[in-house]
């Protein structure tokens, strides 16, 4: 509770803390997408292709790879997203979690401009647009909808 | 071949992501970022068995991505999953029960288009 708990206002509503404490989830779950993906793409292309004529020599090439320590690192922090993404899918909509966590390609887009200097063509920059649009739009809604299983108890 | 695989990718990531949620739904909802209440999480989805079933249609869908990209360039996986946020947010309404109007209609709708059109 102390990590990520703000100080309640006086005023402030239930929702309001909920969602505070969904968006900081949503923050997790983003940048680890991204690093986890980016990192695990850098140790995949200095691996190689991953070629193989059998379920055995696919299975020694994974080994392999598993080697890469960029390619281990990774696979670790898709794993804190994987179990980020779970917590914020016990605490809000999956038609919530859905758009807001698209925010992901944005930022793989536009870091990919700005860190390996990728040109970024109009139709892209137009898709970057729509996705930030759309994050906005579901971030505009309340972060669960649904009752809680207490709730519907009572 | 290469829309048989499509398919299958779409109808698993869709299936995997609404069993996760409402399996999620079950469990306690995750209130901090303390280790022990991921720790607590991570314990209570090796008993639920909606989330293990979720696991698994996204395992499928992995594997059917991994085939598609190795007989077709990354963009043929496009498709895929924009259809995936339509239809998930169309169980998200009729499945889950979730309250989606127009404003979650038109942000799930302007992601597909988006990443359809960051393929390019």
């Amino acid at each position: 509770m102390q990590a990520t708990s703000l100080k309640p206002l006086k005023g402030v509503k239930f929702w309001d803390q909920h969602a505070r404490k969904t968006q900081i989830l949503v923050l997790v779950a983003v940048i680890t997408n991204v690093l986890g993906n980016v990192s695990l793409s850098h140790g995949m292309h200095q691996v190689g292709p991953m070629l193989a004529g059998s379920l055995l020599d696919y299975l020694k090439e994974f080994a392999k790879a598993l080697e890469n320590p960029w390619t281990i690192l990774g696979i670790c922090i898709l794993m804190v997203w994987m179990l980020s993404d779970l917590a914020l899918l016990s605490r809000a909509d999956l038609s919530f979690v859905l758009p807001v966590t698209a925010s992901a390609y944005v930022l793989v887009a536009i870091s990919g401009h700005f860190l390996l200097h990728d040109r970024i063509s109009w139709e892209r920059w137009t898709g970057i647009a729509l996705i930030t649009l759309g994050v906005i739009l579901a971030e505009e809604t309340p972060d669960r909808t649904t009752k809680r299983p207490s709730e519907r108890r009572l | 071949m290469k829309w048989m695989l499509v398919a299958i990718i779409a109808v698993c990531n869709t299936l995997g992501d609404v069993l996760n949620t409402a399996g999620m739904k079950r469990q306690d909802e995750v209130e901090d970022l303390r280790p022990r209440t991921f720790a607590h999480m991570a314990a209570g989805i090796f008993r639920n068995p909606l989330v293990l079933a979720g696991f698994a249609a996204l395992t499928v869908s992995f594997v059917a991505l991994l085939s598609l990209l190795s007989i077709s360039s990354v963009s043929f996986a496009v498709p895929a999953t924009a259809i995936s946020y339509l239809l998930e947010t169309l169980l998200a309404k009729y499945v889950l029960g979730e309250d989606v109007r127009l404003r979650r209609w038109a942000a799930a709708g302007l992601v597909a288009s988006g990443v359809v059109l960051l393929s390019f």
